[in-house]
């Protein structure tokens, strides 16, 4: 019991299938992810990561195992709480929006809540300046692009003040500049807000902002660590198709002909730093 | 596409547009009733008189107001000949081929026009200063004692602003889907009607799948933001009555009892 006061959501030994005939989409999978921590899952198609993001939040329930969220079991009796307190960001930025304008979908999920008018309009307020979107209240969704869609997403899940932010795979259907601007908005509420984020993706790219990442390969765990432990077990990670960061490939490229780095780098900036004092060694 | 509007909304800031959707629609519904007691002269022209202020009181230049009656012009144009012919009182005017023209059947197909135009003005003037999301939340608060007899009022009203929400979403699909069944060389403006009418498959099978596809993703995200029914549910958007509302129910009364005087 000492490890669930920790850490606010535990998997125990969790399996799950989509149907009979169908191999485990999860199986026996035990993780945990802290409060303000930050986990990236990555894998590809079939791996079951997204199953993982259904399960956090009682959209689907376990046929073996058990789920904690804050402490609390995951059942029939409990998922309506463990809803408030686990917000999910959808792929598509256009399915997930259901008022007809932006601070109408922002308050759906307080409305679903019970959540008093008066309040409603201060929390809406305050999430839509946390996702830089206050300017747009007013917009219907089909004035607005994939990436200010998904902040949207964001500031309706915000608003609701969970305690763990899903994004499942929220980035996939954007233009590379929605990307960053997700990213970027992620990293700053997580400053501002203290809620743990779980990101879902197959981005390598993007697994590089976690605390921690956790490669899913058919319903199992193969590798867990921090970005750059990860990044350095990449010929695991070609074998299970995942293609891992320019800069990480370049590092490992250097590695195979005797150029060794100290440290893995992350960013353009980290490898040139590298470089430079290799450069100034030799 | 960007400034689309759904429906015939047109913005604007006017007495009329700031009414409270549920007064709008509770005068309409009377005025519908009403009209239809009217029996003489001064009767039709105290109800034409409150629907024409009323319009000026929009504000919406009454270009747009005829261009929205345009659909039904026909329709008051053959129901006026349909009572000029068919109507046998009063003295014979004139006769045309073998119809005999009453002076009786002239005075009731101006009547019932005039019955069926105001009619349709006073709707369409609903329609053209409130959104349709507005008009929603007044069904969804008039409709409420019907709750009571377990009619799903807020699932109809749910329904009808998330049909609201992704009618432009639709279309732009549609639009989408075209352009590409297009290149692949289906044919959606040329040849016989009967060609065209098929071309409209390759449209519609996409746009249908993707519709329920978003349907479910819709019905997924809806549950993962706590969404369970219309229980415990509290309301974002909410209708308020002003003094604004009370001047026209007043005044609406008055009009009324004119008009009650005024029947022969």
């Amino acid at each position: 019991m000492r490890e669930l006061e920790q850490s606010f959501i535990q998997f125990d030994e969790v399996s799950f299938w989509y149907n009979h005939d169908e191999p485990w989409a999860l199986k026996e999978l035990s993780l945990t992810i802290k409060k303000n921590e930050f986990v990236a899952v990555i894998g590809h198609n079939g791996s079951g990561k997204s199953t993982i993001a259904k399960l956090m939040n009682g959209l689907l329930f376990p046929q073996k195992g058990e789920i904690f969220v804050d402490g609390l079991r995951l059942s029939e009796e409990t998922v309506w709480d463990i809803r408030k307190k686990v917000g999910m960001v959808f792929q598509n930025p256009d399915n997930q929006f259901v008022g007809t304008t932006v601070e109408d979908d922002v308050a759906f999920g307080l409305e679903n809540h019970g959540i008093p008018r008066k309040e409603m309009i201060e929390r809406i307020e305050q999430s839509l300046k946390a996702v830089g979107m206050l300017d747009y209240r007013k917009h219907e969704p089909h004035r607005l692009s994939g990436g200010q869609k998904q902040r949207v997403a964001i500031a309706g899940v915000l608003a609701v003040a969970p305690d763990l932010i899903i994004l499942d795979e929220a980035t996939a259907m954007l233009d590379p500049k929605g990307r960053t601007e997700i990213m970027k908005t992620v990293q700053r509420i997580r400053k501002e807000k203290k809620v743990s984020i779980l990101m879902i993706t197959h981005d390598l790219h993007e697994v590089t902002f976690a605390d921690r990442v956790i490669v899913m390969n058919r319903g199992q765990k193969l590798i867990e660590g921090t970005p750059k432990e990860v990044f350095q077990q990449h010929e695991t990670l070609w074998e299970i198709g995942l293609d891992i960061p320019f800069v990480a490939k370049i590092a490992a490229e250097l590695k195979q002909r005797g150029i060794p780095l100290n440290k893995q780098p992350l960013n353009n900036k980290e490898l040139l730093e590298e470089l430079w004092r290799l450069h100034s060694n030799m | 596409m960007n400034n689309l509007i759904i429906g015939q909304y047109v913005p604007g800031e006017s007495m009329v547009h700031q009414l409270d959707p549920r007064t709008k629609i509770t005068v309409i519904f009377f005025y519908v009733i009403v009209i239809f007691f009217a029996n003489s002269f001064f009767s039709y022209f105290i109800l034409a008189a409150f629907a024409f202020i009323s319009a000026m009181l929009t504000r919406i230049p009454a270009g747009y107001i005829i261009r929205g009656l345009k659909p039904v012009w026909l329709l008051i144009v053959f129901t006026f000949l349909l009572h000029l012919f068919v109507t046998k009182e009063g003295d014979v005017l004139f006769r045309i081929f073998s119809f005999y023209v009453y002076s009786g059947a002239l005075i009731q197909g101006f009547a019932i026009s005039l019955r069926f135009f105001l009619l349709i003005l006073m709707t369409s003037l609903l329609t053209l200063t409130t959104t349709p999301i507005a008009i929603t939340d007044a069904i969804e608060d008039m409709l409420g004692p019907l709750k009571k007899v377990r009619f799903p009022v807020h699932e109809l009203a749910l329904m009808m602003s998330i049909s609201l929400r992704f009618i432009p979403t639709l279309m732009q699909e549609t639009e989408k889907i075209s352009k590409a069944q297009a290149s692949r060389g289906v044919d959606f403006r040329t040849g016989p009607i009967k060609d065209r009418i098929k071309a409209i498959v390759p449209l519609l099978v996409p746009l249908f799948v993707s519709a329920f596809k978003r349907a479910e993703e819709l019905a997924m995200a809806m549950e993962a933001r706590g969404y369970k029914g219309g229980e415990g549910r509290t309301k974002f958007r909410e209708l308020q009555l002003s003094s604004r509302d009370y001047a026209l129910f007043i005044s609406f009364v008055f009009v009324l009892l004119l008009f009650w005087w005024a029947r022969a």
